[in-house]
């Protein structure tokens, strides 16, 4: 009986409670928010803070300790020293062209799974272009190195037309770092293509438009802030990647491997190296909001 | 042949195990404004796709102005189609979607921006060409669709049920300016609806679809008052047959026929028919239907049937309505207004 009475007064208060949550949506929506607003606040921005600041500290030359003085020689060397405006333009270009490829791969492969293929075999087409993603990191990387090394698969294949691979570089570097990423520009990409109404398509037929037309004029507009889209994952993945390049890419320097080679040596020049990819991203995302892209994320 | 837009002869079209189309004839006037009226699934849009070139039929053939246009491809006829949800293009302002045709066929910019306004003006739309799709409301949509299949004056204009998904009122407003839109241009409109009294009050003839056929073409009152099956009877209007015994006492001859509701007039029981020829059939008041403007009886005939009345509210009220269930009534009607169907 006590017990009965108990859990009854127990569910009376849980209602009571739910009952005054739901008069005051602001308190819930800030009870709802303020565990994932607190994890980005201090652990995102946090450490962006971190960054941003330890980028205008020193080290001692000597113990390689850092000191705490404002400066903005790690900036001034950033911009005067050639080696690291090469490597910051090699690394843009990279990712632009990581992007470039992975668009133009993209478009058939979303295109076939998206419209051509039976609808009954759509969704596992689309399991079989994220099965990539389920396998390590390392060994799809060490993978495209044993593709790439001398005598390996790419050299045996390209054999029969005089050719060899590209081996370990530069070319090798966009090489894999398209492949990791491409599955997330084929996924907003189909999406896209599969939203787009048929009657549209059937729509400019009738007007008149050729297919070509119609895919210059209809389908490509509409599937353009998808490819923006797709495009924010491979930019900013490819930019910020340090690792492909160490194992494929021979003796290509990036962004990220000064980062890694300075954080031991000169942790605030490795800040202020590591607040360039931050702002070409940023950068980046202004020109592809313009396009409307991010409202289709 | 001079003057038929369309010619459409023993057309067929299956998806899969269904049939949609089987074995359709038939001819479309220039200048027409032409319905094809059925219930849904009665091969009505196909008929309308095939002639646009989103399909190929299975067998048959469709001529544009006397010319085979069978295998030609969407974009090879001179056809424009008014899609059931407009199908206009998001990206577009609604200048660029009017003016899309033109700028497929290379119209100069200049001519192109001048045509795209004046077919704007028709759908009285001025105004509205920097506007996107998305801003605009059903019924403004509705007009932009009209006007970018216009633009280009094609030969024939099709359109899908257009004006299903617009509310009453705005489908009547519509109804009347599409028909005065017609008259002005003078192309040849095939319009699909199952809307029966979209069809009657808007068309010059009708072709009324079922499974896959043609029941009857003709013009509305045709297809009103004479309508040739008991299908096009009973979809065309409320239909109200008679056959058996029943029709066999009341006609005088066997057979089935049908008579429309407003055609019958309620009567005491005691009355007598005051003109020789009319027939009367006693029954008895099952149902009583107060409509605003008129009022519909179910009479259950004295020697089995049941018929609906439909009576123009006159001199009754809603008060009197009510009374009458339950009463014993006698059905006049003029002899020539029972239409024999073949069986």
């Amino acid at each position: 009986m006590a017990t009965d009475a108990n859990a009854a007064a127990g569910r009376g208060s849980v209602r009571r409670l739910a009952g005054s949550l739901h008069r005051r949506p602001r308190l819930r929506l800030a009870l709802l928010l303020s565990a994932p607003l607190l994890w980005l606040a201090v652990l995102y921005l946090g450490s962006l803070a971190v960054l941003f600041a330890s980028a205008f500290w020193t080290t001692n030359s000597f113990t390689s300790q850092v000191v705490r003085v404002w400066t903005t020689d790690n900036f001034h060397e950033l911009f005067t020293t050639p080696v690291f405006r090469e490597v910051v333009v090699r690394s843009v270009g990279v990712a632009l062209a990581v992007t470039a490829l992975c668009a133009v791969l993209a478009f058939p492969v979303a295109f076939y799974t998206a419209r051509v293929a039976r609808p009954r075999w759509r969704p596992l087409l689309v399991v079989a272009i994220l099965t990539p993603l389920w396998a390590s990191y390392l060994v799809k990387v060490y993978a495209w190195r044993l593709i790439l090394s001398q005598g390996g698969l790419a050299d045996w294949l390209l054999a029969p037309f005089g050719l060899s691979g590209p081996g370990f570089g530069l070319p090798a570097t966009v090489l894999t770092l398209t492949y990791l990423w491409l599955p997330y520009m084929i996924l907003p990409i189909h999406t896209a293509l599969a939203q787009l109404p048929a009657n549209l398509l059937d729509a400019s037929a009738d007007l008149g438009a050729r297919a070509g037309r119609t895919f210059r004029s209809v389908v490509l507009p509409m599937v353009l802030p998808s490819v923006a889209a797709g495009s924010v994952f491979t930019f900013s993945l490819s930019l910020g990647d340090y690792i492909t390049v160490q194992i494929v890419g021979g003796k290509t320097q990036l962004i990220g491997n000064l980062v890694y080679s300075d954080i031991e040596l000169n942790l605030p020049m490795a800040a202020a190296l590591g607040t360039v990819p931050v702002v070409v991203i940023v950068l980046y995302l202004l020109a592809i909001r313009r396009t409307g892209a991010l409202n289709s994320l | 042949m001079e003057g038929m837009a369309i010619r459409l002869h023993d057309l067929h079209k299956s998806f899969g195990a269904t049939t949609a189309v089987a074995g359709v004839d038939l001819e479309i006037r220039d200048g027409e404004f032409f319905s094809m009226l059925g219930p849904s699934g009665s091969g009505k849009t196909t008929v309308l796709r095939l002639v646009a070139g989103f399909e190929t039929p299975d067998r048959g053939r469709i001529e544009l102005a006397g010319q085979e246009v069978t295998g030609l491809a969407p974009f090879e006829r001179d056809v424009h189609t008014v899609f059931q949800d407009y199908a206009l293009f998001p990206h577009m302002t609604v200048e660029q979607n009017v003016a899309y045709s033109l700028k497929v066929r290379r119209v100069p910019k200049a001519e192109r921006l001048v045509r795209a306004r004046k077919a704007l003006a028709e759908v009285r739309l001025e105004g509205y060409g920097q506007r996107r799709p998305a801003q605009l409301s059903g019924g403004q949509r509705q007009r932009v669709a009209l006007a970018r299949a216009l633009v280009g004056r094609p030969r024939v204009l099709l359109l899908d049920e257009p004006l299903g998904a617009l509310d009453l009122k705005l489908r009547e407003q519509m109804q009347v300016e599409l028909k005065a839109l017609q008259r002005e241009v003078g192309v040849t409109f095939v319009f699909v609806t199952h809307d029966q009294e979209e069809a009657l009050t808007m068309s010059d003839r009708i072709a009324v679809f079922d499974q896959g056929r043609i029941a009857q073409v003709g013009t509305p009152a045709e297809i009103y008052e004479r309508p040739a099956t008991p299908f096009v009877a009973s979809f065309v209007g409320t239909s109200n047959l008679l056959d058996g015994e029943t029709a066999h006492r009341i006609v005088g001859a066997p057979g089935t026929y049908n008579i429309r509701p407003e055609k019958i007039r309620v009567l005491k029981e005691s009355a007598e028919a005051d003109e020789p020829d009319r027939a009367t059939a006693t029954g008895t008041v099952a149902d009583v239907v107060y409509l605003g403007d008129a009022t519909r009886f179910l009479v259950d005939l004295d020697g089995g049937g049941r018929l609906t009345a439909l009576q123009q509210n006159l001199e009754t009220s809603a008060e009197d309505v009510a009374g009458y269930r339950g009463t014993r009534v006698r059905l006049a009607w003029h002899h020539r207004h029972a239409v024999r169907l073949p069986s």
